[in-house]
């Protein structure tokens, strides 16, 4: 099992789900950050005076997938968030060791 | 602390009554003074007071029109408190709006009680050697009469708008102890001084220049009084941490909402509709629609002038500029809205948008902090609307009347007179009250400390200040 976590633009996240409830994937976490990449701040304007925000906000998925289908999500992820600028995001891959559904108990593959 | 705020405001209070008592018994009508300037057409012996108003209204029916007009008026300005209030709380940020709300509140209230007690009288009462009033002290006496207290109300809405043009200047780092014993002095004795000396038939009214000095309705008396207050007080106090970079550059701290800026801009400009055309203090004279006419025209052009110069500067249409911008207009216009037509008023604004700009990024660059402009806004333009009084009054207006003589100012040919005029009540105004706002909250930081401390202004003022977050279920940056 692996964890996906993308970190996409916040106006991407539904063409994304929308792509990924096509795959029938198993659910997914969303948490609302901030930060940047190369994409660094942007520069705004107050009363004539510039300043610039380092952090900009962003949205974080995380997905748990068997490992066969992790290609397949990412790639999902990829075509949905794309827009070809500076600022699309990333994805990071992750071991998990185990998954338990909290209402059974069961654990493993059956749990996703 | 508490103590010591109760303490001061009573002092001032029983100090000013009992030079009042004593003054009262030997004040007699100075025979100089036939320039009724604010009050509405008085006979020349004062009838008796009428407490009831019966009296009043059987002597001329037609007077309920002006009581409803002016009173009507006053409930307009006394909303421009909201528009300060969201203006001053939208420029600023999240982490202090509690502290600016309460600021807002109480200098109406603790600036109705020192206008009452002490500040009308000594803006109304009985001239004393064109320095100051002496007489109607709490509003006592022969005060106690319809026509007395129907020009209470409208003056204390005007004394309770200068307070509050300071609390801008002064955001984010004053003490709030300290922002409730500068309000009492400003109300009890800074502003009815020098509106004795404009409206209450003091000096400047009876300069040998022109009419004398002339401020239809308060850019100078109102406007320029906060204004320089209010730098005395941001010079005083210190801008505030973070505002100037290690290489003394400005930096921007943008305010949290720009929806409640522009809301209170609009209260704003709807309140001076009652600002301007009721200072009048007469639906008899049909003066006021030129005046609605005019002050409408200078918010316009304010708002234009500003948005246009900082999108030459920018490449942006910037809210914070523009909603000055209109500010300024209006602000500029007050002192002539009575004495000069459209077009004039359409110039005025549009210099006033420009001056708000260059004061404002000027004043910052000088070291000044004022987080939302009031000194650019009321000061600045205050100053300017004085002077375009002496250029543009055009000769249809008189001395505060539909009757002559007209006041003409140098572009209509009138001469230089009254130009002299507007710039002498000018410096006076500015000097004034920069040297008794510095008096003030430099005697204020001495006996009673005048900023938060640094821990308190990073985190806030709102909790340790007044226990309550303005947005507590929102995260706040701080």
């Amino acid at each position: 099992m692996q964890k996906i976590t993308a970190v996409i633009r916040p106006d991407r996240l539904e063409d994304v789900r929308a792509a990924l409830e096509k795959k029938g994937y198993p659910g997914l976490m969303l948490t609302r950050i901030e930060g940047h990449g190369r994409q660094k701040g942007v520069s705004q304007q107050y009363r004539g005076r510039e300043y610039t925000i380092e952090m900009l906000p962003k949205l974080k998925l995380e997905i748990v997938v068997n490992g066969e289908d992790v290609q397949d999500i990412v790639d999902t992820i990829i075509d949905a968030a794309r827009t070809g600028n500076v600022g699309d995001g990333k994805i990071f891959l992750s071991p998990v060791t185990e998954v338990f559904r909290i209402r059974t108990g069961a654990k493993g593959k059956e749990a996703l | 602390m508490k103590r010591l705020v109760l303490v001061l405001m009573l002092a001032v209070i029983l100090m000013v009554s009992a030079i009042g008592v004593v003054s009262a018994e030997e004040a007699t009508n100075p025979p100089g003074v036939e320039q009724v300037t604010v009050a509405p057409p008085a006979s020349p012996a004062d009838p008796a007071p009428d407490p009831s108003g019966a009296a009043t209204l059987a002597a001329d029916p037609g007077i309920a029109l002006d009581f409803v007009w002016v009173l009507i008026c006053a409930f307009l300005v006394f909303l421009m408190q909201a528009g300060f209030a969201m203006v001053e709380g939208g420029f600023c940020r999240a982490k202090n709006v509690t502290n600016l709300m309460m600021k807002n509140v109480m200098d109406v209230a603790m600036g109705s009680i020192a206008y009452f007690a002490v500040g009308f009288a000594l803006m109304f009462g009985a001239d004393k050697m064109g320095l100051f009033g002496t007489d109607g002290w709490f509003l006592g006496g022969a005060f106690y009469d319809v026509d007395k207290y129907k020009l209470f109300i409208f003056q204390l809405v005007f004394a309770a708008t200068a307070a509050t043009i300071v609390s801008g200047a002064v955001a984010e780092r004053l003490k709030f102890s300290a922002y409730l014993i500068y309000s009492v002095i400003i109300s009890a004795v800074v502003y009815p001084i020098y509106g004795h000396w404009v409206w209450g038939g003091g000096w400047l009214s009876t300069l040998p220049y022109g009419m004398g000095h002339l401020d239809f309705a308060g850019s100078g008396v109102v406007h320029l009084i906060g204004g320089a207050v209010g730098l005395a007080g941001a010079i005083a106090v210190g801008p505030r941490f973070g505002k100037f970079g290690a290489d003394g550059k400005p930096k921007a701290i943008p305010g949290h909402s720009m929806s409640l800026a522009a809301l209170g801009t609009f209260i704003l400009w709807f309140g001076w509709f009652g600002f301007n055309p009721g200072s009048t203090l007469s639906a008899h004279e049909l003066r006021i629609s030129v005046i609605a006419v005019n002050t409408n025209m200078a918010a316009a052009a304010g708002a234009v002038a500003a948005m246009t110069l900082m999108y030459f500067k920018t490449k942006k249409y910037d809210i914070g500029m523009t909603l000055n911008g209109a500010l300024a207009g209006l602000v500029a216009i007050t002192a002539p809205c009575a004495w000069v037509e459209a077009w004039a008023a359409v110039v005025i604004g549009l210099i006033a948008g420009v001056l708000v700009v260059v004061s404002v990024l000027a004043l910052e660059n000088m070291g000044v902090d004022d987080p939302v402009g009031a000194v650019s806004v009321h000061g600045v333009n205050g100053f300017w609307g004085l002077i375009s009084l002496g250029l543009f009054a055009d000769g249809t207006y008189g001395n505060y009347t539909t009757d002559g003589p007209f006041v003409t100012g140098l572009l209509y040919g009138g001469g230089s007179g009254q130009l002299i005029a507007q710039a002498i009540g000018a410096v006076v105004c500015l000097a004034w009250a920069f040297i008794m706002g510095m008096i003030i909250f430099k005697v204020i930081d001495l006996v009673h400390g005048l900023r938060v401390n640094p821990v308190e202004e990073l985190e806030g003022l709102d909790v340790y200040e007044h226990g309550t977050p303005a947005y507590p279920n929102f995260w706040i940056q701080r």
